[in-house]
């Protein structure tokens, strides 16, 4: 007989997967064999993160991407359900037949969305919004649906409509209550929610009742109690609240709560001292909690009481504070948020024109915070959250918390007592992290987070969490280092004023001066964008070339098999069709891969290092010069047709746009930087997802920067109305050298922005209103640029030396790298997966000088 | 050139002249029939790795830029940025990594690669 008792986990949710991972990490399974069963087809993911499954894919949710934990001792059973459990025999019985005894069992299954009965509700294109499944099924229906509705206007049920805009269906929320979230704010954040939601594109209806679902088989169309009209939908997202799965327990004879839910104790233990129940489908005392924080408390409490029968770990209720971004709008809810306390006061700061409403509810003494609600602007969460759960006193003048000026920044600085629980979704105290910091001597964030689990789930906190790592390393005298990395103490900005203060050119001057050792992949290439910026010298110059990334050094990008690809320039986007043909030609010659870019222009890849110099040589002759699709620098400037074709058009926004790509091609900066122009207030250029944007007015154009599209996407915001063409050449000038002058390397201008004190304002004042006078100074180092503009490419192919590093092998110029080959897919060239290096064995000749003759002892 | 070694060691390849060479470059040759990556760094030192980046599954290396980590002479592949020791070709950021390091000299101002090292 083994010695070895066993456990059952019921479930591999969020919660079930964090207790199976604490189990481990505290030896459990020194005693116990685990078993884990989960109905889904997959380990356990990121439910949380549920809606960025489309843009992700199912791989980056998982927690478990290997499909087993690695610990030999725990069996993963996926894809069955547990069908019963035998408190008798004390064990349970597959979906498959299977039966496993236990001496403990966990239960954690979760919850499932309620679907009231309506009518309707089993027609085809009803769904609800759970796991990955529910959404592949939205997905696959979305491509044939126009418009869809999502009944419920909670907080799922807005994450559900978000994903619905996001597949690109009319979309529809639905909410019997007068307002939107009703749970987590009042009437007036709800209204100030609806407008934003609206100002999307999305109809809200709210205050109206779902009467039946229309259709045969699948649906049409929604009919509201005392409304004439029938809503056309085809397609139906249920997403009114969520019932805890206690079906199990309940056929086994343990206790429910009243309003569903397993009963448990504070010790999670149901009424059978043999099954514990956690996550959603437990009721604490009567009480279910439907977030994950809570959720993995239990989880830990379970674990330790486990490993330890005498540990005091408890589950005393939880913070049911949340913030999220919906569709771009923040709102968060915390605390007492309702006032419900005695003699609460509420401090209410609205702004209806920027969609803000910050609601803080404290203590009829004004000294404590309670709880609040923030809709628009939800920055100040990170700071009002523990304040309220440490009871720590509020400042003389706590308006100044909601203010708009209010910013992270000065959070961590209102001093918070070690309890304040800094990071609610692991419950982590601000104690323990600075402790863990000091402990284990984090010296980075990724340790951090590592090392505490803080900032990893919804990563609410990591600015908190940030500046709490900056005060315990100033504490410890440890200086943080602003340093770009070990060569150089100094910022990329202290760098750049070194290098024009001193007028250095050569790398090795620099480091000497005011570095130390050699330099590395982080601090050459900012050196040598830096120059470039300065001095505007060709990238391959002796001097520099060596500084230079890969890209830059082959003025082309790599690729995955070390091979490259080639862009050339198409200002605005407009080409002739004799030039396309040049293009097509190429192309075709060299049997390159061909796409249209998402810049407005064609890229060419699978170039040998070898050939990227013939292959240029056929494009420059026809005219076309470098893209910089390499280079740290002016990728495009995006058109639309504008005021030549289109009947909206009124402005010539192709010309505008061709004009600024030709002004700033070959400009280097921190980082890419990307134009856009649109001809009407459409937008079709899409210039506000750009660093700078021009959008046409009757009057003139309008100028936007510090736009992004890419990981953190953020709309470019104003900076000047209705300017003339010079105007608008003007401040862009000025903007962007200044930009250049003082980001930090890798720093796109919209996360440059956000590291300016006083942020677009005080743009405005240096670009626009020259407060600084350094208007005149920033123009003449662009007109610098312009006029010293080159093509790199020409020049490259003008100078034998430069070409020369155009070689496969020093030793055999001309024989290509064996290790690159190519398969096909979709009729072109693809890479093909590489194995290790190749050899080419002994039979090639290989020309080295006087190879034959030169020997050696 | 010079002429001729009477005795001429097979397994010293001559790639190229040292002056070819440019200063914390890398080049790719071609020595034992495999693709090598030579390096000059800023002491005028020659150092010869495997050219193939096994955590990119490319043959790169060459490309890289060079540079120091601390005291140790290093080239950050222009893949992903791995760290490769130029004296001994291990990882620095993997102690489980390695590529293939090569004796290499000057002779008469021609480089020569020498035999693959054998790790103890
Ligand atoms: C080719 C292209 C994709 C395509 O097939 O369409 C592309 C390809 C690459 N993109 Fe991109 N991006 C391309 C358009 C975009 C766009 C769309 C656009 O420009 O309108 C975006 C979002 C807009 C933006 O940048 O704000 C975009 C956001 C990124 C990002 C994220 C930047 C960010 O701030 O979050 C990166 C990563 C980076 O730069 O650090 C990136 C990086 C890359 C790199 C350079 C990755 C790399 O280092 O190998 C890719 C290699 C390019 C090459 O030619 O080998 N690419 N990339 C597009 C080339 C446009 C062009 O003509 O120059
Ligand atoms: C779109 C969306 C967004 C969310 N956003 C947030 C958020 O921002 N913040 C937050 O705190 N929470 C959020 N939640 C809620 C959060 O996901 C849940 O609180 C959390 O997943 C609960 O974990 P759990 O393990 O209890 O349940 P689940 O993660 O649902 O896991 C239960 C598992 O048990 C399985 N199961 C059930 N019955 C059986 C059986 N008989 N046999 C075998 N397996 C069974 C289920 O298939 C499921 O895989 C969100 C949820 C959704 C759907
Ligand atoms: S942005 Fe305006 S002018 Fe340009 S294509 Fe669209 S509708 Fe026409
Ligand atoms: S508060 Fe969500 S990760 Fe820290």
């Amino acid at each position: 007989m083994s010695t070895r008792k066993s456990l059952v986990v019921i479930g591999n949710g969020m919660v079930g997967h964090r207790f199976v991972q604490a189990a481990i990490e505290r030896g459990l399974t020194e005693t116990f064999d685990i078993t884990v069963v989960g109905e889904e087809p997959r380990p356990a993911y990121d439910r949380v993160a549920l809606t960025s499954f489309f843009d992700v894919g199912a791989e980056q949710l998982s927690f478990l991407p290997s499909g087993a934990y690695d610990d030999p001792r725990v069996r993963l059973v996926l894809d069955v359900p547990v069908a019963a459990i035998d408190r008798d025999t004390k064990s349970i019985a597959l979906g498959t037949g299977e039966v496993v005894s236990y001496d403990i069992a966990v239960l954690a299954t979760g919850a499932a969305p309620f679907v009231p009965p309506v009518p309707g509700k089993d027609l085809d294109n009803v769904f609800v919004y759970r796991t990955i499944e529910d959404l592949e099924a939205i997905r696959e229906a979305s491509g044939t649906a126009r418009a869809g509705a999502v009944i419920g206007g909670g907080l799922l049920g807005l994450e559900a409509a978000n994903a619905l805009h996001q597949l690109g269906i009319e979309t529809h929320v639905v909410e019997m209550a007068p307002r939107l979230m009703a749970v987590q704010v009042d009437d007036a954040g709800g209204a100030t929610l609806k407008r934003h939601i609206e100002s999307l594109g999305l109809s809200v209806h709210t205050g109206v009742m779902t009467e039946r679902i229309e259709g045969t088989d699948t649906v049409t169309g929604l009919r509201f109690q005392d409304h004439d009209a029938a809503l056309p939908v085809d397609l139906v997202v249920f997403s009114a609240g969520i019932r805890p799965r206690d079906q199990l327990a309940r056929d086994c004879g343990l206790d429910v709560a009243e309003r569903g839910g397993v009963l448990v104790d504070e010790k999670l233990r149901t009424s059978d001292p043999a099954i514990h129940a956690i996550g959603e489908c437990a009721a604490v005392a009567g009480r279910m909690y439907g977030l994950v924080a809570p959720g993995y408390q239990m989880a830990e409490i379970v674990a330790d009481t486990l490993v330890n029968e005498a540990s005091a770990a408890v589950f005393e209720g939880a913070d049911m504070s949340t913030k999220l971004k919906l569709l771009g709008v923040d709102v968060a809810s915390f605390g007492d948020a309702f006032a419900t306390t005695e003699g609460a006061l509420e401090l209410v700061f609205a702004d209806a024109v920027a969609g803000v409403y910050k609601k803080l509810v404290v203590s009829s003494e004004g000294d404590r915070l309670l709880g609040g609600i923030l809709v628009g602007d939800a920055s100040a969460y990170g700071v009002l959250r523990p304040m309220v759960s440490s009871g720590m006193a509020l400042p003389d003048n706590p308006e100044e918390l909601i203010l708009p000026a209010a910013r992270e920044g000065g959070a961590a600085r209102i001093g918070m007592p070690d309890e304040a629980v800094v990071c609610s979704c692991n419950n982590i105290s601000k104690g323990s992290i600075c402790d863990t910091i000091d402990a284990e001597g984090c010296a980075d964030l990724p340790c951090v987070k590592a090392c505490t689990r803080a900032g990893t789930v919804c990563g609410s906190c990591v600015p908190i969490v940030k500046n709490l790592l900056a005060e315990r390393l100033e504490a410890a005298g440890k200086t943080v280092s602003k340093g770009i990395c070990e060569h150089f103490d100094l910022t990329r900005q202290e760098l750049f004023d070194v290098i024009a203060v001193h007028g250095f050119q050569r790398f090795d001057d620099i480091v000497t001066a005011h570095g130390r050792g050699r330099g590395c992949d982080v601090c050459k290439p900012a050196v040598a964008s830096i120059l470039a910026s300065q001095f505007n010298g060709h990238v391959l110059d002796r001097t520099t070339a060596n500084l230079q990334d890969t890209n830059d050094a082959y003025l082309a990008n790599i690729q995955r098999n070390g091979t490259y690809s080639v862009v050339p320039r198409i200002p605005g986007g407009e080409i002739t069709a004799d030039k396309l043909i040049v293009i097509g030609e190429v192309a075709r010659d060299f049997d390159l891969y061909t796409k249209i870019t998402g810049g407005q222009r064609i890229d060419l890849l699978g170039a040998r290092v070898e050939q990227l110099p013939q292959i240029w040589r056929r494009l420059v002759d026809a005219g076309f010069e470098s893209g910089h699709a390499y280079g740290k620098s002016l990728r495009t400037v995006k058109s639309c047709v504008g005021s030549s074709w289109c009947r909206f058009g009124v402005q010539d926004s192709v010309q505008m746009a061709i004009d600024l790509e030709l002004r700033y091609r070959g400009l280097r900066s921190p980082h890419k930087l990307k134009g856009g122009v649109s001809g009407c207030a459409r937008e079709c250029a899409e210039a506000r997802g750009k660093d700078f944007g021009v959008i046409a007015t009757e009057k003139g154009w309008n100028l936007y920067v510090c736009g992004n599209g890419g990981a953190i996407p953020a709309h470019a915001q104003l900076l000047a109305s209705d300017l003339t063409g010079a105007e608008l050449v003007r401040y862009l000038d000025r903007f962007l050298m200044y930009y250049i002058r003082t980001a930090d390397r890798l720093q796109r201008t919209s996360t440059w922005l956000g590291t300016i004190d006083g942020g677009l304002d005080r743009v405005r004042e240096i670009v626009v209103e020259d407060t600084l006078g350094l208007g005149a100074e920033l123009e003449a180092e662009m007109a610098r640029h312009v006029d010293s503009y080159f093509d790199e490419w020409k020049g490259t192919l003008e100078d034998e030396e430069k070409l020369s590093r155009f070689v496969s092998f020093v030793n055999a110029p001309d024989v290509p790298d064996p290790s690159i080959s190519f398969g096909t897919s979709r009729g072109q060239i693809s890479p093909a997966v590489a194995g290790g290096p190749v050899s080419l064995g002994t039979s090639i000749p290989v020309g080295a000088p006087a190879a034959a003759e030169v020997g050696a002892r | 050139m010079t002429g001729p070694d009477p005795q001429v060691d097979a397994r010293w390849e001559p790639i190229c002249p040292f002056e070819v060479l440019e200063v914390e470059r890398g080049a790719t040759a071609l020595a034992h029939g495999h693709a090598v990556a030579i390096f000059r760094t800023h002491d005028d030192a020659v150092f010869a790795l495997g050219n193939h980046d096994p955590f990119a599954g490319a043959s790169v290396l060459a490309r890289g830029i060079v540079g120091t980590r601390g005291d140790i002479p290093f080239v950050a592949s222009p893949m992903h940025k791995h760290a490769f020791d130029l004296r001994t070709g291990q990882c620095l950021d993997d102690d489980d990594v390695h590529v293939p390091s090569y004796d290499v000299r000057v002779v008469a101002g021609i480089v020569e690669v020498g035999p693959r090292r054998v790790v103890a």
